[in-house]
């Protein structure tokens, strides 16, 4: 199917993209940030749309803006922000971090001014009709042995958690 | 004008570049641990949109796995940071940054 007014989209997605970023680290109470970075996900699981990219849209929702999300409100719950909402938001060294990230987003606009023309005018055509079906076989061929290795990384994450998160073991 | 209406690959990238310095701000000046994560995942999101531009470039889908590896370690990186937070409030009381000077010289 033809994409219809993509620059609309795009802009709007990537306004509401960068508006919830910068709420997500203005906001004083964790809550309001979890819901902007919530805002953020999707308007980033339907730019992956936009990218012909729909099994990385549904796993963005489902395990972004779904679990993981879910594990920070909980947290978020479980330590007490009473106090922390009350006190000073920024460290002291605020300007010294602005600096740091100006200066990168200086290298940034340098490279890519410099490297503009090395990207292609117009994409290539992509197959859309079987993407889930591709990156399934895909992952368990030629990916097959990074795949394994990040089930085995679940599984030291989550007793990880456990062993830190646990009073007594 | 004609730039701006065309969207090409540089204009994710420039969106991607955009939601990583908003993360490594929040990085760096934040005290709020739990914000702190947060802006981790931003990063991590500006990597992941860069990636799956790029794979649209080239046509092919390995820059889509990648953002689904990128998506698995930032749930392994979300479970472990957010029980050591857990570990760290048990312990001080707290969730501010400024309170971990433990090895500060």
């Amino acid at each position: 199917m033809a994409p219809v007014a993509t620059p609309f989209f795009f802009y709007l997605l990537s306004g509401i993209m960068l508006i919830g970023g910068i709420l997500v680290i203005t906001r004083k109470n964790p809550v309001h940030s979890a819901l902007a970075l919530i805002v953020t996900l999707l308007a980033q699981a339907s730019i992956y749309l936009m990218l012909y990219a729909p099994f990385v849209a549904g796993v963005q929702i489902i395990l972004y803006a779904g679990g993981i999300m879910v594990l920070f409100l909980f947290v978020i719950m479980l330590v007490s922000i009473d106090r922390s909402v009350r006190e000073r938001q920024f460290n002291s060294q605020w300007v010294a971090g602005i600096i740091a990230a100006t200066a990168l987003g200086g290298l940034f606009i340098a490279v890519y001014t410099k490297g503009n023309d090395i990207f292609p005018e117009h994409a290539l055509p992509m197959v859309e009709n079987d993407n889930t079906q591709r990156i399934g076989a895909m992952l368990y061929g030629q990916y097959m042995f990074a795949f394994e290795i990040a089930s085995l990384l679940l599984l030291v994450a989550i007793i990880g958690a456990v062993v830190m998160a646990k009073k007594r073991i | 004008m004609q730039s701006m209406l065309h969207i090409t690959t540089l204009h994710y990238l420039v969106l991607g570049a955009a939601l990583f310095l908003l993360g490594v701000i929040g990085v760096l000046t934040r005290r709020n641990v739990v914000i702190v994560l947060m802006s981790i995942e931003l990063i991590l999101n500006a990597v992941n949109l860069n990636l799956v531009a790029f794979s649209r470039m080239w046509g092919g889908l390995h820059g889509q796995i990648f953002a689904i590896f990128v998506i698995t370690d930032a749930a392994a990186e979300a479970a472990v940071g957010l029980g050591i937070l857990i570990a760290f409030f048990r312990n001080k009381e707290t969730v501010n940054l400024d309170q971990v000077n433990l090895l500060k010289w």
